[in-house]
């Protein structure tokens, strides 16, 4: 429970921001970079603990702001009970590429491209495939209330995502800490030795797949609400692929916080190069890939790992003696 | 004799057109140690893997305790009880060594806590007490070895499958593990090892076998074996045994 404190902490100060920030430019920056987080948790379980660098989590994504959107629209289905289900459509299509992938013995690049594939295939059938409207996409009817999940202020969306973002902070934390987690880490560093010592690395792997799918379609279901509009480009799209790798990867490959403050450092600078640079196209994609390549050059392992050893310089310099990475890390 | 734990009967494995293990059989029985010695690349490893999972044998049956485990997954196989280190060492580097340990141990330890008490018993037994909280990264090749068996021990096994943890360790370094392994066979753990070191061979093992270009060519205890002509030209090539009775035979 101890070890809950600092995600509980961050939490609270997020859950204030709306209380003292009511510009809804500043808001809507802030909801997306949580979506954004969001999704990036989602990778960074399969990615950032298992080491399965997935190029496709779009496929993720999209199919749970497809889901949440055709329910509601085609069906008429509670939007609650949209989002639910589109959450499990997604653990679902985890659950069928983990097995088709994993099982077949697809590993790094290899696995990258097949998921990168799997998304575009996705991508293509939704851009035609009238139960998704095709190329016009899916439009949610506005329609305020807590039962259709629609609201007016951009404070209950904010406290929505970030709550999401609370539960797979903690997810991610109680991985980290439990005997799955170990695995899933054992598999990253090295999948034979994990198999001499007794751990079924295609399950874990596949269980991984589940919980990261379902994460990040988390995040597809909350655009879907948000925005109420779905189209092929945005849920299958490879933006959100990148960003979903791109936010743990610069935050902190494979720690609790990493996507998080990867999502927020990103978006920031996204934003401020939009303001210096007047909305110029593929700017942030630039500013993205020089972050990118910043981050890999001075801190490999991301802004949190990069901190952490800053703050062993630090105490070393004044002359404590720095706790070592493995009591740090069972305290 | 009872009946052996482990039985390898006439295993055979083909890579394409190369025969790496033809049709050879052995046994270890409980509480022995067990070596398998032979010129480089007789199939000793190969053997291993075939024995530990890792690799299909193309016919023959290994059984243990008296069930026929042929083909099985690793992790089964370690679930079973047959743990193996590998000739070179695999630690988890992003791990400390508690760490490394602790994954075997969870095994058959749910909870963080009974397993790290264990991973930090077995880590103090093969002498890694101090080196715990440090980066498997930072270990010696003899600590990594060490690390590789404390790893496998952490699963519990039944039968312990050394592949050459004494490779490239100094004379002084293999006059220390040499009792770790005596002692984990007088705590029942079945030993079966391939190893060159052969003065550790002699001391450690009660019945060797010899394999070589994949056939096992002699079997017997350590001294049975070294004086077998066979083995002698299996090593040194054809007609060397008789060049050694003349010079130094009489």
């Amino acid at each position: 429970m101890k070890a809950l404190i600092p995600t509980a902490a961050v939490l609270a100060v997020l859950a204030a921001v709306p209380l003292v920030v009511h510009s809804n430019v500043t808001l809507n920056f802030l909801v997306v970079a949580l979506m954004i987080a969001l999704a990036g948790q989602g990778w960074n379980i399969l990615g950032g603990y298992g080491g399965q660098y997935s190029f496709g989590h779009a496929a993720f994504f999209g199919t749970g702001a497809y889901v949440t959107a055709i329910l509601q629209v085609r069906y008429g289905i509670n939007a609650w009970i949209g989002f639910a289900a589109g959450i499990a459509a997604g653990a679902a299509l985890g659950a069928v590429l983990g097995a088709l992938t994993f099982r077949s013995g697809l590993r790094g690049s290899y696995f990258a491209l097949v998921t990168l594939a799997f998304a575009e295939v996705l991508r293509i059938i939704a851009s035609v495939a009238p139960v998704t409207g095709a190329g016009v996409g899916t439009l949610i009817r506005l329609d305020l209330g807590i039962r259709n999940l629609q609201f007016q202020s951009r404070a209950a969306f904010y406290w929505i995502i970030l709550a999401l973002v609370g539960v797979s902070l903690v997810t991610a934390q109680l991985i980290e800490r439990s005997r799955f987690g170990i695995w899933l880490i054992a598999v990253r560093e090295n999948e034979d030795a994990a198999k001499a010592l007794g751990v079924n690395v295609n399950g874990v792997k596949l269980a991984a797949m589940v919980i990261s799918a379902a994460i990040t379609a988390a995040a597809g279901c909350f655009y879907a609400q948000y925005f109420l509009f779905v189209d092929s480009g945005i849920a299958y799209g490879t933006w959100i692929s990148i960003q979903a790798l791109l936010t743990p990867i610069i935050g902190g490959v494979g720690t609790v916080f990493g996507p998080l403050l990867g999502a927020l450092v990103v978006k920031s600078l996204g934003e401020a190069a939009k303001l210096l640079t007047g909305d110029a196209p593929g700017l942030d994609l630039i500013i993205y890939g020089a972050v990118l390549v910043l981050v890999i050059w001075f801190t490999p392992r991301g802004l949190i790992g990069g901190l952490t050893q800053a703050r062993k310089v630090l105490m070393r310099r004044s002359g404590r003696a720095a706790p070592s990475a493995g009591e740090a890390r069972d305290g | 004799m009872a009946e052996p734990l482990l039985a390898v009967e006439r295993v055979t494995c083909r890579f394409g057109g190369l025969l790496a293990v033809d049709a050879a059989s052995l046994t270890a029985s409980e509480g022995h140690i067990t070596a398998l010695i032979g010129p480089n690349g007789a199939g000793k490893t190969t053997l291993f893997s075939i024995i530990s999972g890792f690799i299909k044998a193309s016919g023959g049956a290994v059984r243990y305790a008296g069930e026929d485990i042929t083909g099985e997954p690793p992790h089964r196989l370690a679930r079973r009880g047959i743990a193996r280190t590998f000739q070179i060492v695999q630690p988890f580097v992003g791990l400390s060594v508690r760490e490394n340990i602790l994954v075997g141990a969870h095994l058959h330890h749910r909870t963080r806590s009974a397993a790290l008490a264990v991973a930090d018993q077995i880590g103090h037994d093969v002498g890694l007490g101090e080196y715990l909280s440090r980066s498997a990264d930072t270990l010696t090749v003899a600590g990594r070895k060490r690390l590789e068996l404390a790893r496998a021990l952490a699963t519990r096994p039944k039968v312990l499958l050394l592949d050459e943890v004494l490779a490239g360790l100094n004379p002084s370094e293999v006059r220390d593990i040499v009792p770790v392994i005596r002692d984990l066979c007088r705590r029942g753990i079945t030993i079966l090892m391939i190893e060159h070191v052969m003065q550790a061979v002699m001391s450690l093992a009660e019945h060797v076998f010899v394999l070589a270009e994949g056939r096992m060519i002699a079997q017997g205890s350590p001294a049975q074996v070294v004086a077998d002509p066979v083995v002698v030209e299996a090593y040194l090539g054809r007609g060397a045994a008789a060049k050694l009775g003349t010079s130094y035979g009489r």
